[in-house]
């Protein structure tokens, strides 16, 4: 009897090790980004406001806000664009090289962002396509398309091939068998798909930091401000990106993982 | 003559090198009801599939209403196909669903609606128009398949194992619907399955296929009693097939040796060559009340009761190979073990070209 309390006890200990060190440091960060006085340490003297009034005030802060959502929405609806036609494509046709083909185009997921940020900006240095956000925003559909791929590519299964059939044989134009049937049957991959890449987008720094100069992103702006020191309005900034992706992540949870209708 | 509805010209099929059909040859007349019949494997998925469209043969030609349509897509040739799983749009409602053909075509929703509505009143589910396909039992989703796929007036209805997933008792129920559905409609069917009693309920015109080439084709009666070859004898009902040698053939009689001995019987077949006899279960006689042929003694092997009859088999005393299987009256007697004379009478039995 001792033995199994120990055992449980055990369990509690590790599984709240566990998640305090997944969640501390963002307690923490959000804590003291709740902090009345001008340093971000201990003792808390909070709750206040005033870091987070002054992030809205900062016009630099609020572009740069406004920017990550900008890049975030197009370079996600051009991932999931693209990802979505190649998943049909490999799905539905005979390619040659099909498993080839599909290696290389999930490729990316295994190289690191600073190498991706690296090759692109030489290649965009090369072409002539100037730092900006159009530049991060390719840079974002480069590492979110392999991930929009495989998400819909794994849930577009067999058991849709008579469904887009029956609606050829009604007469349908092969678009309008993808607009009318193929997305709709597929929405929760694609919405999955979708907010995934939104999230991830959302929060990328790296790339973002190569491919951008003037006008840049959240996550850049950020680093711009920790550059001058650890200040409470940091750990505001730091609380909306947490807060903008915990929507995402739970959006896609909810569209990915929602049962699904017999 | 008038041109056949569809007329399938020499078609041959391959998969890979896998030949699914064999120089196939059929024509369908307006308003039938074509059951095509054969185990899995036979090719008749294959046939069904080049009518509708989705595959293409590698050889011979498809003509619908005399127009060559061999390469047409699906969607630009008439016919429509009910497909086993169904097929429904699971985003769309019921009424939906059978409006969606006529949507593609640029039919107005008012109409849509009311021809919707009526195709669903005549499968017998005008309620179900605002539902979605997964409120609905698997029955009502094959009729509502079934009017999405009636309401556009097809000249052909390809309906691929339409019963296949429903229980014993709804597939007998859908079949008798079936037939009436299409006796309203004066649409051609065809209609693929692997269950000869449904091709025999349903079909007008029944074709049997075997290894990609059609056994035998005509009206179900004539291929039951009178099937042109050994296969289609016993995949179309059952059939106790005796092997023999023909010793004699003239004035229209057939003299033939088997393991039971001598058979003679109306027919032409020439001397030498072999034979197989079958007889239907209902044809063979057992116990002393005789038919004109005795076919020896056998050992009953197993009585199995099946309501309005009792199913035997029993095994020959002269030959260990040959099986017969009779159908007796439930009210018989007879018993496992018992051994008892077989005899049947010669114009009952089929001759069959070996």
């Amino acid at each position: 009897m001792t033995m199994r309390a120990a055992i449980r006890l055990a369990a509690w200990v590790y599984a709240i090790a566990v998640y305090g060190f997944i969640f501390l440091p963002v307690v923490v960060l959000v804590l003291f980004s709740l902090q009345a006085t001008s340093f971000p340490i201990p003792p808390f003297t909070g709750p206040s406001l005033r870091w987070y009034q002054a992030v809205l005030s900062d016009a630099r802060l609020t572009s740069a806000l406004v920017n990550s959502l900008l890049v975030a929405v197009v370079s996600s609806l051009a991932s999931v664009t693209l990802g979505f036609l190649s998943a049909w494509g490999f799905a539905r046709f005979v390619l040659p090289g099909s498993a080839l083909l599909r290696g290389l185009i999930t490729l990316p997921l295994t190289v690191s962002y600073l190498i991706i940020g690296m090759g692109l900006l030489v290649l965009f240095n090369w072409v002539g396509v100037p730092k900006s956000l159009l530049a991060a925003g390719i840079g974002h559909v480069v590492i979110n398309l392999p991930l929009c791929f495989a998400i819909i590519y794994s849930q577009m299964g067999d058991h849709q091939i008579n469904i887009e059939r029956a609606a050829r044989d009604l007469g349908a134009a092969e678009w309008k068998v993808l607009l009318m049937v193929t997305v709709p049957v597929m929405s929760p991959a694609i919405f999955a798909g979708f907010f995934l890449s939104m999230t991830f987008s959302w929060d990328e720094f790296v790339i973002s930091f190569l491919l951008t100069r003037f006008e840049t992103t959240l996550p850049v702006e950020i680093w711009n401000l920790l550059r001058s020191g650890l200040n409470p309005k940091t750990n505001a900034v730091g609380s909306l990106v947490f807060a903008v992706s915990i929507v995402l992540v739970v959006f896609f949870e909810l569209t990915l993982l929602r049962r699904k209708p017999a | 003559m008038s041109v056949p509805l569809v007329d399938i010209r020499n078609v041959s099929h391959r998969f890979g090198q896998l030949a699914v059909l064999k120089n196939v040859s059929l024509m369908i007349e307006p308003g039938s009801y074509t059951i095509l019949l054969g185990p899995s494997g036979s090719g008749k998925t294959t046939l069904l599939s080049i009518l509708g469209g989705f595959v293409t043969p590698s050889e011979g030609k498809v003509f619908i209403h005399g127009q060559d349509c061999t390469a047409v897509p699906p969607a630009k040739r008439p016919t429509t196909t009910v497909f086993q799983d169904y097929a429904l749009f699971p985003h769309m409602s019921v009424g939906g669903n059978v409006g969606f053909g006529l949507r593609m075509q640029g039919v107005d929703g008012a109409t849509r609606a009311a021809k919707a509505r009526d195709a669903l009143a005549l499968v017998g589910l005008a309620a179900a128009f605002d539902k979605k396909p997964h409120q609905l039992s698997g029955g009502q989703r094959q009729r509502v398949a079934l009017a999405r796929a009636l309401v556009i007036e097809p000249a052909v209805l390809l309906l691929d194992e339409p019963l296949g997933a429903l229980d014993l008792k709804l597939r007998r129920q859908m079949q008798d619907e079936l037939k009436a559905i299409q006796k309203r409609v004066g649409t051609a069917f065809i209609h693929v399955t692997h269950d000869q009693e449904e091709a025999m309920a349903l079909a007008d015109h029944c074709v049997v296929m075997n290894d990609g080439r059609i056994e035998d084709e005509g009206p179900p009666e004539r291929v039951y009693a009178r099937p042109a070859t050994r296969f289609s004898a016993t995949f179309m009902g059952e059939s106790t097939v005796l092997a023999g040698t023909v010793t004699e053939a003239k004035n229209g009689i057939v003299t033939a040796s088997t393991a039971v001995g001598a058979i003679s019987l109306p027919g032409a077949s020439p001397a030498g060559g072999t034979v197989a006899l079958a007889i239907r279960p209902e044809h063979l006689v057992l116990g002393e009340a005789e038919g004109d042929v005795a076919l020896g003694m056998a050992k009953v092997g197993d009585v199995v009761f099946q309501g309005s009859f009792r199913r035997v088999l029993a095994t020959s005393i002269l030959d260990a190979a040959l099986q017969f299987i009779a159908k007796a009256p439930a009210s018989a007697t007879v018993q496992a073990g018992d051994t008892i004379p077989v005899s049947c009478n010669a114009q009952d039995i089929i001759l069959l070209a070996d």
